[in-house]
């Protein structure tokens, strides 16, 4: 269990804006099943690490005596094989451990789990579509994952662009979108919290910035949020925000990014119908503040370099109307 | 026949000895230098020029720490920092760390198995030439702002002609295609050098453990090289001329790089480690006063090190989604690589125990390389589980485990080797007061700098990140490793101080101030053009320390012509002669020749038709026969 990782002195008290991104965590089934094997593993490895030094002090300080070289090279040859045998069985262990875990995923872990998601990788974010088989309801986001805890998920991985890698060490594993091929991850999150995940494939000059926030929640919480996920987005409240919502569905926004409930449905950018319910916008490059809005839409360059949104150029007054506007889409 | 001059009972000494400099010695100046042959002379310009691009690897990382130090740091920006990291592990791997273990080989082996020179001298110093033009285009277009910045793996798409436009890829692939011309070509020269130019009594079964280390280490290269050629050569093509290898929307496969890659690159690791457990059997022998023990034991993990690393390529890939019962298979081939290194390592510590260990630097390196190699090694048995690896692939918990490898398992006895011989290198000592500094503070440094990146990677950081968010619990971790680095690098200037230093000083060194007891020492520091006054011949395992005088010798090579013996490859019985080639600029003209086709091909696929003519002519004036002939058959 974790126990054995915070035994080693391995976890930190982590607080802040994000959720942890440790390993230690522990919040899946996989992240248990890391969590037991390296324990597991420290302690094998340990033990050969003291084995070695303890051999290498010993033969820098004893001497042996002149007239007993026969006998040391003979206790030397029987502590080859001994060592030699050690060696084998430990690995074999640690290999045996090593696929019993794997198996015990797998077998832990149905087949075919009744909650889908659809995480297609794009140069820097992670668009996130969650489908009901029974309804076949759909319902699209961006760089956030909520998860009801204790219920598995199969995740299919895509990539639009390059390879990233889906990792979010709490829940453990970690898997490759890969252009050109679909990948599987069926998840099994154990514990509820907030996490955080990050690209963990080298995927260009942001890959830095790629990261996705996971919420894992009690199922009762999970069944608002997606019912709350699948209404159309609140409509602008005050004329600030009607004046940004004018200029998001009249101007370059509304042909990349959708808004469900509005005539904005491009599938270029991500989702923004409830955007403002988010922890963090760019893909977890800034907290999701009033501030970090402004600075997003008025140059998104500059906020983060290389990504594809391109700089519109809006006055201070379409400024304004277009954070209120985004500001309401909870 | 009487008018032949060879060595013998009516020619030796002095006259013998003026007489062969005449032959050997190269022209003085500038076209002296520019035209050697000398494996000795080439070996040290390698050895030069491998140790800077270490140097200019090390400044890289340095930057990369400066910006790591703090989160969030504006130090310097995404896009030099991506240049920045591909560019420190391409010249680490590619113009360091591979270039560093042939280029000692090229000076230390022709010397250990008792010859003249390396086999194919004229491809020597090519080969030398080649590697320079490659790692001078790589650094000209990183100070260009052209460097490479998709990460020395290159992984397509990435580094396609769609998501890495321009010609920084180009650069990179090109680059490659440098270094295995000129790698192929140097392992070519020691697996020949090694089967057929041994001294006569030193069978396969006598060979040094430096000499088999390398022997492993050039067919690896043969056998693995190709692969990564192969895969530049595609992702050049498809980058320049259209075709579409890796491209998944064409009907490519993004994957195949990554198999061809690792094929050549998991290899690799053990193409720079494996010389380096040579250094440190004979640095072990050498100051423990023994041979090392369970000579059988070792030569055949060096073998299987050999064989097993062609089969755990995959290890690199276990997040990609193949099948799980092969993951399984490269698991336990990846563990399996642990039993070699647990022989050896177990042998060098019985050494230890009983020998009689002289602390000198060398041995220092040697107990360092013992203390962290391990460390790296069992890192490695984690990360070869699938379930341990699916968590710590690309975290910094890996950067942990391959620099302690590398820097552990290579960089240590390279340092180690360095001090040791350096007075045959040079005719002068490292001063052992500014080695042990060098040492603790590279050794201190590198546990400060690497040790706590295993714990960055458990909370999560993962690599070829150019920055990263203040609190996710990793600034302290990474504020150590900065200061660590600092620390290494203070190291590494006493390091290179000691090497001025001593340049500075007459030369004085012994033939064999250590005490060691393989063939190299048996000449003067620095040998003379030609190596042996006569040829040496090996009694045993450790030829100098079986003879209680004089050291056996074979006469009878011509003085007047570059002459060789050549020696069975088994046994090393006297076989046949050989005429070793004389200096030649075509080498050069030759590599100048291919440089222009590889970088004008870069811009045009012309150039490899037009680049071809000066190419032809090159070879051709290179390999244009003597005239006249040799007087005398070459076959005894």
């Amino acid at each position: 269990m974790t126990r054995g990782l915070r035994g080693l002195g391995l976890t930190f008290a982590l607080a802040g804006c994000h959720g942890t991104q440790s390993m230690t965590e522990g919040a899946g089934l996989q992240g248990v099943q890391f969590s037991n094997l390296f324990t597991l593993f420290s302690a094998v490895t340990g033990f050969f690490y003291l084995l070695v030094i303890v051999g290498l002090i010993g033969g820098l300080i004893l001497r042996p005596r002149e007239d007993r070289t026969a006998e040391g090279e003979k206790a030397a040859g029987v502590g080859f094989m001994t060592w030699l045998g050690g060696v084998l069985l430990g690995l074999t262990a640690l290999t045996v451990a090593s696929y019993v875990a794997d198996r015990n995923v797998a077998a832990a872990t149905p087949a075919h789990p009744t909650l889908e998601v659809q995480v297609t990788g794009n140069q820097w974010w992670w668009d996130v579509t969650y489908r009901n088989a029974d309804t076949g309801q759909e319902l699209r986001t961006a760089n956030e994952l909520h998860l009801p805890v204790g219920v598995p998920v199969r995740l299919t991985l895509k990539s639009n662009d390059v390879i990233h890698s889906f990792w979010v060490p709490a829940l453990g594993g970690k898997q490759d979108l890969i252009p050109g091929r679909t990948n599987m991850l069926t998840l099994l999150p154990t514990q509820t919290g907030i996490y955080r995940g990050q690209c963990a494939e080298f995927c260009g000059a942001q890959h830095a910035h790629m990261a996705i926030d996971v919420t894992i929640e009690p199922r009762d919480a999970f069944r608002r949020w997606w019912a709350a996920g699948l209404a159309p987005a609140v409509p602008p409240a005050n004329p600030l925000a009607k004046a940004g919502y004018q200029f998001v569905m009249t101007r370059q926004c509304a042909s990349c990014h959708t808004i469900s409930g509005t005539p904005a449905s491009g599938r270029v950018g991500p989702d923004l119908t409830h955007l403002a319910s988010r922890r963090s916008i760019g893909a977890g490059t800034f907290p999701m503040t009033r501030g970090h809005l402004f600075a997003w839409v008025a140059d998104p360059q500059g906020a983060k370099r290389g990504n594809q949104m391109p700089y519109v150029g809006l006055d201070a007054d379409q400024l304004r109307a277009v954070v209120a506007y985004l500001e309401g889409l909870k | 026949m009487s008018e032949i001059a060879r060595d013998g009972e009516t020619l030796k000494g002095a006259e013998l000895e003026e007489r062969l400099a005449r032959t050997w010695s190269r022209a003085p100046g500038l076209w002296g230098w520019i035209t050697t042959v000398d494996h000795k002379e080439i070996g040290r310009r390698y050895i030069w020029t491998a140790m800077t691009f270490m140097v200019l690897g090390g400044i890289l990382a340095a930057v990369m720490r400066a910006q790591l130090a703090r989160p969030e740091s504006g130090l310097i920006s995404a896009d030099r920092y991506n240049q920045i990291f591909t560019m420190h592990g391409t010249t680490m791997m590619f113009l360091f760390a591979v270039p560093v273990m042939e280029a000692i080989a090229i000076y230390i082996i022709p010397l250990m198995v008792g010859t003249r020179n390396i086999a194919f001298p004229r491809l020597n110093a090519f080969s030398y030439w080649t590697y320079l033009f490659g790692a001078l285009l790589l650094w000209v277009g990183f100070i260009l702002n052209i460097g490479p910045d998709a990460g020395w793996f290159m992984y397509t798409p990435l580094s396609g002609p769609q998501f890495s436009p321009g010609k920084r890829t180009d650069i990179w692939a090109q680059m490659i295609t440098f270094t295995e011309v000129a790698g192929i070509a140097v392992a070519v020269e020691l697996t020949a050098t090694i089967l057929k130019f041994r001294a006569p009594g030193m069978s396969l079964g006598k060979m040094p453990l430096f000499v088999w280390a390398i022997l492993i280490t050039s067919i690896m290269i043969i056998l693995s090289l190709p692969s990564v050629a192969l895969a530049s050569a595609m992702l050049l093509s498809d980058r320049l001329i259209g075709t579409q290898f890796f491209n998944a929307f064409e009907h490519g496969d993004a994957l195949l790089w990554q198999h061809l890659f690792w094929f050549f690159a998991h290899p690799e690791v053990y193409i720079i480690f494996l010389p380096a457990t040579g250094f440190v059997s004979q640095i072990v022998e050498t100051f423990t006063g023994r041979r090392v023990f369970a000579y059988p034991a070792m030569v055949l993990a060096l073998v299987a090190t050999g064989f097993l690393s062609f089969g755990v390529w995959v290890h690199h890939m276990f997040a990609t989604g193949l099948p799980r019962l092969g993951y399984d298979f490269y698991t336990a081939s990846s563990m399996a690589v642990a039993i070699p290194a647990a022989i050896q390592i177990f042998c060098w510590i019985a050494t230890i125990w009983l020998g009689r260990p002289r602390f000198t630097v060398p041995f220092l390196y040697v107990i360092a390389f013992i203390v962290t190699f391990v460390i790296g090694g069992l890192s490695g048995v984690m990360v070869a589980s699938v379930p341990m690896d699916l968590e710590l692939h690309d975290t910094y918990f890996v950067v942990a485990h391959f620099h302690y490898v590398l820097i552990g398992g290579a960089v240590f006895p390279l340092l180690g080797a360095i001090t040791y011989w350096f007075p045959k290198f040079s005719g002068r000592m490292l001063s052992e007061g500014l080695g042990k500094a060098a040492f603790w503070l590279v050794v201190v440094g590198f546990n400060v700098t690497f040790f706590p990146m295993h714990l960055t990677g458990m909370l999560g950081m993962p690599r070829r990140v150019y920055t990263y968010p203040a609190d996710m619990g990793w600034n302290g971790l990474n504020l150590l490793s900065s200061l660590g680095a600092v620390v290494i690098w203070l190291g590494g200037l006493i390091f290179i101080a000691n090497v001025f230093l001593a340049l500075r000083r007459p030369r004085g060194a012994a033939a064999n101030p250590w005490g060691g007891s393989s063939l190299e020492w048996a000449t003067d520091s620095p040998p003379p053009p030609y190596n042996f006054a006569h040829q040496p011949i090996a009694t045993g395992h450790t030829p100098l320390w079986d003879v209680t005088d004089v050291l056996p010798v074979m006469t009878g090579l011509r003085v007047d012509d570059r002459e060789q013996l050549i020696t069975t490859a088994i046994e090393a019985v006297p076989d046949i002669r050989y005429p070793s080639p004389e200096p030649t600029p075509w080498p050069l003209l030759s590599a100048i020749a291919l440089a222009a086709l590889f970088i004008g091909s870069i811009f045009t696929p012309w150039a490899v038709v037009i680049g071809a003519v000066p190419l032809a002519v090159g070879f051709i004036a290179w390999f244009w026969p003597k005239s006249p002939p040799s007087k005398e058959p070459v076959i005894e």
